[in-house]
């Protein structure tokens, strides 16, 4: 049997040209490693910090506030400013189907495999926005900003269950006709109209968008009409969400367009 | 002395029945490397090569690997949870109190399996992340991302359900939140847009049948959740999960290993 010898000994084999290695030792040494320094942090750690345990169930008993799991606080806390249909089954449908279909909208050939800010700005942007701004932080402020009643209150502060929050809350057409008055908005057919008419103004953003700038726009030629409408679809839907935010926090807007027959409010 | 022992030595290793087990040396050779890896089939889901690039903490943050090593952790404590637990609403709660006091090693098994399971959210997420940042989505990497899509779902359904199998006041309002929400579906959620006219025309579509009840077997969390979420927890999702994550890293190998600059 040949002696072992140590790896240092034998000449390493790396192509020069494809600059590769041998997995065995180099990959799974470091894995081994990785995984053995990671395990005895986890068994440390959960030596010293117990998994929580509460009272037990008691269906009666609802605690206030009521949070999902960490991880679906981000889309809790859009029921703030959406209705549940909205924030807890479309905009978590489109997140996943949206994160699906970005290889394929994306056609971009650069910044592939290394990090780049300036040869994909728009891709890494839009991106970082959504998981960092819309997604993390969200969740940070669910997690530790909301207390009883879903109301705001600072990480030191002492959760009072009483807590009263004035409840101002108008929908937009009743908004416009307090301004304008314009009283035939308070007409929930003729709110509906109006409110189409504002969604629609939003969405036709992308057709008007890409009319103007086709003709100069190279980016625009290469991704073609059914790529671009995809992306522009996805992204002023995200982008709603910190519309609707802006308008609260500023307008008090409960609702842009209202269909009280089939439950459909936007 | 020393001959004898390698004496022996080399008659184990010389032995039919070592070689049938390990059909190669061990000596640190160019064509033992490769055949370390070609040679076994967990190894085999690496390349036997790879380019150096790939090996950087900086480039992967080792987010997948540790992705997968939580997941391992998770199954191995959580089979080892299962001999203890029962999914019965009047038991699990009373189970988990053995666990803490009565079992040996039953509180840090438990600690174990829910930190590993966090750490597996975060995990994932950064991988995600990661992977965006480094554009590795890029052909011909497309169809691997949905892959990866997909199994960042899984994880976050995986993590979702166990949430419940404490039974205590935490997991049912959690879940209770959660789910409620599947009651706006539109169309198939008994008080989303639409369900009233559904449900008209086709009386389906109440509180009892609708898309929450078919998550929550039920119009409440109650006993037969559990048992459902269960199910899901230890058996579906985990089995759907490690088999997209066998295609997964086989398309990393076959997409031409770790992504880097051309
Ligand atoms: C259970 C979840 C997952 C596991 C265990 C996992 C595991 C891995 C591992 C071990 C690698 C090798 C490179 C590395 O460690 O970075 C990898 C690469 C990759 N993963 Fe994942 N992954 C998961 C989820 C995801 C998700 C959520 C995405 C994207 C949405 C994704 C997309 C990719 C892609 C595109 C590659 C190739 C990267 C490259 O070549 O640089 N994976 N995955």
């Amino acid at each position: 049997m040949a002696e072992i010898k140590d790896a240092s000994e034998i000449p390493e084999v790396i192509d020069p040209k494809t600059d590769k290695v041998h997995t065995w030792p180099h990959l799974v040494r470091a894995e081994f490693i990785c995984g053995l320094l990671i395990f005895m942090g986890l068994f440390v750690w959960s030596l010293l910090l117990d998994a929580p345990l509460e009272e037990p169930a008691d269906p009666t008993k609802t605690p206030n506030p009521s949070k999902a799991p960490w991880y679906f606080l981000g889309l809790q806390e859009i029921l703030v400013y959406f209705d549940p249909w909205m924030a807890g089954v479309v905009l978590p449908s489109l997140i996943i189907v949206g994160l699906m279909v970005i290889p394929y909208i994306d056609i971009n050939p650069k910044g592939n495999g290394y990090y780049t800010w300036k040869e994909r700005k728009f891709a890494v942007a839009s991106f970082c926005f959504g998981f960092l701004i819309l997604w993390v932080s969200l969740i940070i402020v669910g997690v530790f900003l909301r207390g009883p009643g879903w109301n705001f209150f600072a990480p030191w502060a002492e959760w009072d269950p009483h807590k009263v929050v004035a409840l101002t809350n108008v929908d937009l057409n009743i908004l416009v006709a307090n301004l304008t008055g314009l009283d035939i908005l308070r007409n929930s057919v003729a709110a509906a109209i109006f409110g189409t008419i504002l969604v629609g103004a939003y969405y036709s953003l992308i057709p008007i968008y890409w009319m103007v700038k086709v003709k100069t726009s190279k980016t625009l030629q290469e991704l073609g009409i059914v790529r671009y409408g995809i992306t522009a679809f996805l992204f002023l839907t995200m982008m709603s969400l910190p519309i609707k935010m802006l308008l609260r926090w500023t307008l008090n807007i409960k609702y842009i367009v209202k269909f009280p027959w089939i439950n459909l409010n936007i | 002395m020393k001959d004898k022992i390698q004496d022996i030595q080399e008659t184990i290793v010389k032995s039919p029945v070592w070689k049938s087990v390990f059909r190669h040396g061990y000596a640190d050779t160019p064509r033992n490397r490769i055949l370390m890896i070609a040679s076994n089939v967990f190894l085999h889901l690496h390349p036997s090569k790879l380019r150096r690039h790939g090996l950087t903490l900086r480039y992967t943050w080792c987010a997948g690997g540790l992705t997968f090593f939580f997941f391992l952790v998770t199954v191995v404590t959580g089979v080892l949870l299962m001999f203890y637990y029962r999914p019965v609403a009047e038991y699990a709660y009373n189970d988990m109190k053995y666990l803490q006091f009565d079992i040996p090693f039953g509180m840090v098994t438990r600690n174990m399996h829910r930190w590993a399971a966090h750490a597996m959210v975060i995990m994932v997420m950064l991988h995600m992340f990661r992977v965006f940042m480094t554009g590795s989505y890029k052909p011909p990497r497309e169809f691997n991302w949905v892959v990866g899509v997909l199994l960042l779902t899984l994880t976050l359904l995986l993590s979702f359900t166990g949430y419940l199998l404490p039974w205590d006041q935490l997991s049912i309002w959690a879940v209770t939140v959660g789910t409620n929400m599947a009651r706006s579906t539109p169309l198939m959620g008994s008080e989303g847009p639409l369900a009233e006219q559904v449900s008209k025309l086709t009386g389906l579509v109440t509180p009892r049948y609708d898309a929450r009840s078919l998550l929550t077997a039920g119009t409440v969390v109650a006993a037969p959740t559990l048992l459902r979420f269960y199910v899901l927890h230890c058996i579906f999702i985990p089995i759907v999960a490690a088999l997209l994550m066998i295609v997964h890293f086989w398309r990393v190998r076959k997409d031409g290993g770790i992504s880097g600059p051309m």
